[in-house]
């Protein structure tokens, strides 16, 4: 099987399948398998069980998000954006913005900011959740993932209640956050900080000492640090390889600064290193969210300036949903002004200086980057967005190399690629 | 700018003076102009003597009119350390009618797919590439579609071996400009 084979489109098989060495067979993994996570498909040439040659093929949930945000204006990218690494949302969200607001030369409120940090690390904690069941459904722990779904619901009740959406919420904007915490929030997360310590010692209870975990897992799809950072590989994958590079800690646009947490490393660079990793992320983060509330400073979570925040306050009209009814009277009977501001802002949107910025943040599968570029208009000239998975992928074939053929789908599993983000 | 970088950017100066242009600082973000013909050496250079071991990002930008031809397309390879908070982009200009960049991968393996994808969404060669194809698009398609030039809507969705179903304003209409067997309208 030579590299370039194997398409998007398929119609490749009798291509790949009879050119292949003596000895060896082509297998098709996916694009339709429950361990491919989404739509990957892995064309495997094999010798026996051993694996020879690996090749991935991405594509299938190509939706031009990027291209798509050309003709939106700036703060609509953010519903788009969203929709990218669905299990990371609001970090795609955060870094849009964070993108958005450096261009405008303006930084949020210290409210906005820190509950973006909050919203961030329970996002981190849902994602790790997602990882942890659905890598447990794979390698036979099927227990694990429906607790880890049921854990993943509780974050994602409180993503409702904040927010009104379980997922694609669209809640950070430029300039701040849509709309304050609402009442009942704080004691929802508590409750939440309180009970989720003693599920993680279950898992690790289930998984840490478990035989077949720890033979599914140990010494398989093994990163070097140095193959790793060539590859472009970070996050969990790269501090699971001994390198403790954690865009929080060294270059963070989120006030990480102010939380007391440490950067989990391990240095075995295999698969239970990974888990290792991500389960004591998990406790960090509970750390980090148990200081952000625990010390949330008051006021506004949007910037004053009129010419960039959301005009319209959210509030209950008499039909039980809306905007504020006594903004609604103010546009619509008494101000002309208003409602032409109201009016220009929401359709046309705020101009944002012409320039690029590169914003880098750590989201759940490692560096998240935003290269926004803007030709001073009022939609993004170019949206790129540096998903994490679409370069970790990268590293699946040296890693499945020389292993069985069941163990592609640790190794797999243990790259946690979210198609959302790989394709977008 | 940051210290470190500013002696990074004279050093490059210094070791390429006809190959990287002066380093500009905006959004408090450094970046470096280099000659397209250079990249690969300016880049090795970056990787080996500074410590710029990963290439975070590396992406293209049409920009059709609004630089002249020959600066129509840009590639900015988003260089960082992996101890340090140290970041530098590279932009490098491809122009119209000659979409050539050297490639990177025999520097940074990592952008391998990102120039795939560059070649998908805007045309442009990477020459030295092992593996240059289509990686999100059908490679059958026609057309590269983040070029700025590329029609939004109204045109006919392609699908394999020549088939396509017209925009939705025209079908059922003229049985001609059907080019899928089956039924659409």
């Amino acid at each position: 099987m030579s590299a370039s084979e194997v398409f998007v489109g398929g119609q490749d098989w009798d291509v790949v399948s009879t050119r292949t060495g003596e000895d060896t067979l082509v297998i098709n993994m996916g694009p339709q398998h429950p361990s491919t996570h989404g739509v990957l498909r892995l064309v495997l040439e094999i010798d026996g069980e051993t694996i020879v040659n690996a090749k991935s093929v991405v594509g299938y949930l190509h939706t031009g998000i990027e291209k798509n945000t050309e003709v939106r204006n700036w703060v609509q990218g953010v519903t788009f954006v969203t929709r990218m690494d669905y299990l990371a949302p609001f970090h795609n969200e955060i870094a849009y913005c964070l993108g958005v607001e450096r261009l405008l030369g303006i930084t949020a409120p210290e409210r906005a900011q820190v509950i973006r940090v909050l919203l961030a690390e329970l996002n981190r904690i849902s994602s790790h959740l997602v990882w942890l069941a659905t890598s447990g459904m794979e390698l036979g722990a099927l227990s694990m993932m429906l607790y880890g779904f049921r854990e993943r619901e509780m974050i994602l009740d409180i993503f409702e209640h904040i927010t009104g959406l379980r997922m694609n919420h669209a809640y950070v904007r430029p300039g701040g956050l849509s709309t304050d915490l609402p009442d009942g929030s704080i004691e929802k997360i508590r409750e939440f900080l309180d009970s989720f310590p003693k599920r993680i010692d279950e898992y690790e209870g289930l998984l840490s000492e478990n035989p077949t975990w720890i033979d599914r897992n140990a010494g398989i799809g093994i990163l070097d640090a140095e193959t790793a950072i060539g590859l472009g590989v970070t996050g969990p994958l790269l501090r699971a390889a001994g390198v403790p590079r954690d865009l929080r800690k060294t270059e963070s646009t989120l006030p990480y600064e102010r939380y007391d947490f440490d950067v989990a490393v391990d240095d075995a660079a295999d698969c239970l290193a990974r888990f290792r990793v991500r389960v004591k992320e998990m406790r960090e983060s509970l750390r980090i969210c148990r200081q952000v509330i625990d010390d949330l400073p008051g006021g506004p979570v949007m910037i004053e300036d009129p010419k960039i925040a959301w005009p319209a306050k959210l509030g209950l009209g008499p039909d039980g949903l809306g905007n504020e009814p006594g903004y609604i009277q103010k546009i619509m009977g008494e101000s002309m002004e208003a409602l032409i501001h109201h009016f220009k802002l929401v359709t046309e949107g705020f101009k944002v200086p012409a320039g690029e910025v590169y914003v880098p943040i750590e989201s759940p599968r490692g560096e998240l980057g935003y290269h926004l570029v803007s030709s001073g208009g009022t939609r993004p000239w170019r949206v790129h967005v540096r998903d994490p998975s679409f370069i970790n992928l990268q590293a699946m074939p040296g890693m499945v190399r020389g292993h069985l053929l069941a163990d592609v789908v640790a190794v797999v599993a243990s790259l946690d690629p979210v198609m959302g983000g790989v394709d977008r | 700018m940051d210290e470190r970088l500013e002696q990074i950017c004279a050093r490059a100066r210094e070791r390429f003076p006809e190959r990287v242009s002066e380093p500009a600082e905006a959004f408090g973000e450094v970046s470096v102009e280099v000659a397209r013909e250079g990249l690969v050496e300016v880049a090795t250079w970056l990787r080996d003597e500074e410590e710029f071991a990963l290439l975070a990002d590396w992406s293209a930008v049409d920009h059709l009119d609004v630089e002249p031809d020959e600066r129509r397309f840009l590639c900015a390879a988003h260089l960082a350390s992996v101890s340090a908070p140290l970041r530098l982009r590279l932009r490098v200009f491809v122009p119209d009618g000659d979409e050539t960049c050297p490639s990177l991968v025999g520097v940074w393996p990592a952008a391998d797919c990102q120039e795939r994808e560059m070649f998908d969404f805007f045309g442009i060669r990477f020459e030295g590439h092992p593996d240059l194809r289509r990686i999100f698009m059908p490679e059958e398609w026609d057309g590269h579609p983040q070029r700025k030039d590329y029609p939004l809507g109204g045109t006919n969705v392609q699908y394999q071996h020549g088939q396509f179903i017209p925009p939705p304003d025209r079908r059922g209409q003229d049985t001609t400009t059907t080019g899928y067997p089956g039924r659409i309208s």
